[in-house]
């Protein structure tokens, strides 16, 4: 029998009383942003804001709950932007959003920070018995191709030393279910051949740094055929798919391809606040599964397609909800 | 019309002008409002207080006047009132147009949040929304006043769409609302009208919805009219040379937050309207020497020759301390003159050699 789990790709908005303290705690501008040695006062913020999305995630019932990456104000770029070996400079914009994150230049060797083991550590003290942690991480290629090079000098040594970072950084987390790596440029930015070998590997070495099940979710389209191809080699739990921004392509990759054992459905829409029905969110996963020949799958996760930072706060709240509710709704009548 | 064809620019040139060659000087618009007009807005918002409806009028009106003669004594050519009237680029339009709804505050990056709007059912022009905001500012100087309006491909782009089939017939009929407010504005003697699309710089393939609205938003207007495109924080690459085509005389682009590095993706093909070079970075809070800025307004001069260049900081203003905002002002006017100087000394010989010609 299926499992269906409601999840989110974490990366959540703050609430907005933690936006007012943080702005005038931290500033505006570009310098204000996360250094990663916050004081006292911003760190206690932090940690009230990071109960308050425990406590949604509890009340909207999901299965498994994050930690909401509140800090990462560089997005995805989060784990290099406060890196020692890293200088970040002008603010450039994250993919195609009106977002915009400080450009992160590696300098130096990418050792052993810390930053989000510590940050996940802050949350796994508040969970309880009842909660199963997801992991949030940026998929080696994407914190690759978010970053810029000036120390290794070529684009494999790179992508390959961005993969033994974040497999580093993972072997430091806290117990967790379930790994969620975002993998956005994987679609927007596809690697060039050669490199989306490499990718796979590099998604393979993180992988391997923990004991979870691993899903590598894409979006914001379709992956090309051969990095989907390549990503299934990876030793990952699922891949994930955005069947908001793309149908079509997804199912032919499905199709053509198969799929990991379990899989990720981005269902729900993170970047518009039309909230959908949870009945409607059921039937379109029954159509997804309607349309592959073989749809046995021990694992369905059913999430957002994208970060959720982009909603306001009460309709996030509202899709968290939606995707639990969806969530039931499918294991009570599989599909 | 082009550039080329009507140098509409002239009419902005004050009479004392000290030099020969022309740098019109002026800003994106926004720019830090005075603390006192925040607490005011508190004060106003603040149902236990009976600051009153008039009150919080005068104070705008106040702000207004402040900032317009801060712009006057900074020396630009061209002043804005600071946007002291407006919240926000998007949510200042969209709560003045049928058919939106608010949600509450969304991340655009660090600690820099927007109200952004929902459209829930088809736009309507309602209320007119700038046609006071100007009137009040061009009455408060005697220099020329800049209008700067959102676009309305980034008014779709920045609301999340719940109501239309795509963003692009959101956008089209967002450009029909523009249009009737410019008409408005022209009316009441405006003469230099920007059109803000930053969300331009997003998209690739949006280049001809852009185009296409900018054809709607300019129909029927005067030839005296200047119209300008600000496009900021975007890989230009993706955008040019296409926009060479839009109707407009102006583009206004942010290139010092960058250092320059995307400078050469606009001389190839040669840049055929105006320029107005962003010459200081709007995200970091410290004053650029006049040295600095010189070397940075000589960067645009790679591009066109100066008849065609206009200078500006990057961006709007609004985050920085307020003396920090003054200074690059100023900083940048003198900066400009002193260049103006040196190219009527013939003291400039900046090679454009590289430039490739428009036929290329």
């Amino acid at each position: 029998m299926t499992d269906y789990v409601s999840t989110t790709p974490g990366l959540f908005p703050l609430p907005d009383w933690a936006k007012d303290d943080l702005s005038d705690l931290k500033g505006h501008q570009k310098h204000d942003l996360i250094s990663g040695d916050e004081g006292e006062e911003i760190t206690a913020a932090y940690e009230q804001a990071r109960a308050d999305v425990l406590e949604v995630q509890r009340e909207a019932d999901l299965d498994r709950v994050v930690e909401g990456q509140l800090r990462w104000d560089d997005m995805l770029a989060h784990p290099l932007a406060v890196h020692d070996a890293v200088e970040t400079r002008g603010i450039v914009r994250y993919y195609d959003n009106n977002n915009f994150y400080r450009e992160p230049v590696v300098t130096g060797d990418l050792e052993f920070d810390g930053d989000v083991a510590a940050e996940l550590e802050t949350v796994s003290e508040l969970i309880d018995d009842d909660d199963d942690l997801q992991a949030v991480l940026p998929g080696p290629y994407s914190l690759f191709d978010l970053a810029t090079d000036e120390h290794y000098g070529d684009d494999e040594e790179f992508l390959a030393a961005v993969g033994d970072f974040l497999a580093g950084e993972l072997e430091a987390f806290p117990d967790h279910e379930t790994l969620f790596l975002l993998e956005p440029s994987l679609v927007t930015d596809s690697p060039a051949e050669g490199l989306d070998e490499l990718a796979s590997e590099a998604i393979d070495t993180v992988a391997a740094a923990t004991d979870a099940d691993v899903v590598v979710q894409s979006y914001w389209g379709a992956l090309e055929e051969k990095v989907h191809a390549h990503l299934l080699d990876a030793d990952i739990d699922a891949v994930g798919y955005d069947f908001v921004s793309n149908q079509e392509d997804n199912l032919y990759n499905i199709n053509e391809y198969g799929t990991a054992d379990d899989i990720s459905l981005g269902l729900v829409d993170g970047q518009n606040t039309l909230v959908e029905d949870p009945e409607a969110v059921r039937d379109r996963t029954d159509w997804v599964f309607d349309q592959l020949p073989v749809a046995e799958f021990d694992t369905v996760y059913l999430t957002t397609n994208t970060e959720t930072f982009y909603l306001p706060y009460n309709k996030f709240e509202e899709k968290l909800a939606v995707l639990a509710e969806a969530a039931s709704l499918a294991e009570v009548t599989p599909a | 019309m082009s550039a080329n064809d009507t140098d509409n620019k002239q009419q902005f040139r004050p009479e004392d002008h000290p030099n020969d060659h022309f740098l019109l000087t002026t800003v994106v618009g926004s720019y830090p409002k005075p603390k006192w007009l925040n607490r005011a807005k508190e004060l106003y918002q603040d149902p236990e207080s009976d600051f009153s409806d008039d009150n919080w009028l005068e104070a705008k009106d106040d702000a207004c006047r402040l900032i317009t003669n801060e712009h006057e004594r900074a020396g630009l050519d061209v002043v804005v009132d600071g946007e002291m009237r407006r919240n926000e680029m998007v949510e200042f339009f969209a709560h003045r147009i049928d058919g939106y709804e608010f949600n509450g505050p969304i991340k655009v990056w660090g600690h820099n949040y927007f109200d952004k709007p929902s459209v829930v059912s088809e736009v309507e022009y309602d209320e007119s929304w700038l046609v006071d905001e100007y009137e009040f500012t061009a009455g408060a100087s005697d220099r020329p006043v800049k209008v700067p309006i959102t676009g309305p491909y980034t008014l779709a782009n920045w609301s999340f769409n719940e109501a239309y089939e795509d963003d692009d017939e959101l956008t089209l009929d967002l450009a029909d609302l523009v249009n009737e407010e410019i008409e408005k504005l022209v009316e009441a003697g405006a003469r230099y009208i920007q059109i803000d699309e930053p969300a331009l710089a997003t998209t690739p393939d949006d280049h001809a919805i852009v185009g296409e609205a900018l054809e709607r938003i300019v129909a029927g207007l005067p030839e005296d009219v200047r119209t300008g495109l600000h496009v900021c924080y975007g890989d230009y690459s993706r955008i040019y040379p296409e926009i060479l085509e839009f109707p407009v005389d102006e583009f206004d682009l942010e290139l010092a937050n960058g250092d320059y590095e995307q400078l050469d993706v606009f001389k190839d093909p040669e840049f055929t309207k105006d320029l107005a070079l962003g010459v200081t970075d709007a995200h970091i809070a410290e004053v650029d020497s006049v040295e600095q800025i010189e070397e940075n307004i000589k960067k645009g001069l790679e591009v066109v020759p100066p008849e065609q260049l206009v200078i500006s900081p990057d961006c709007g203003l609004k985050l920085l301390p307020r003396e920090v905002a003054y200074g690059k002002m100023a900083n940048m006017v003198e900066a400009a003159r002193n260049v103006e100087e040196d190219l009527d000394e013939g003291r400039i010989d900046i090679d454009r050699s590289t430039v490739a010609p428009a036929d290329d």
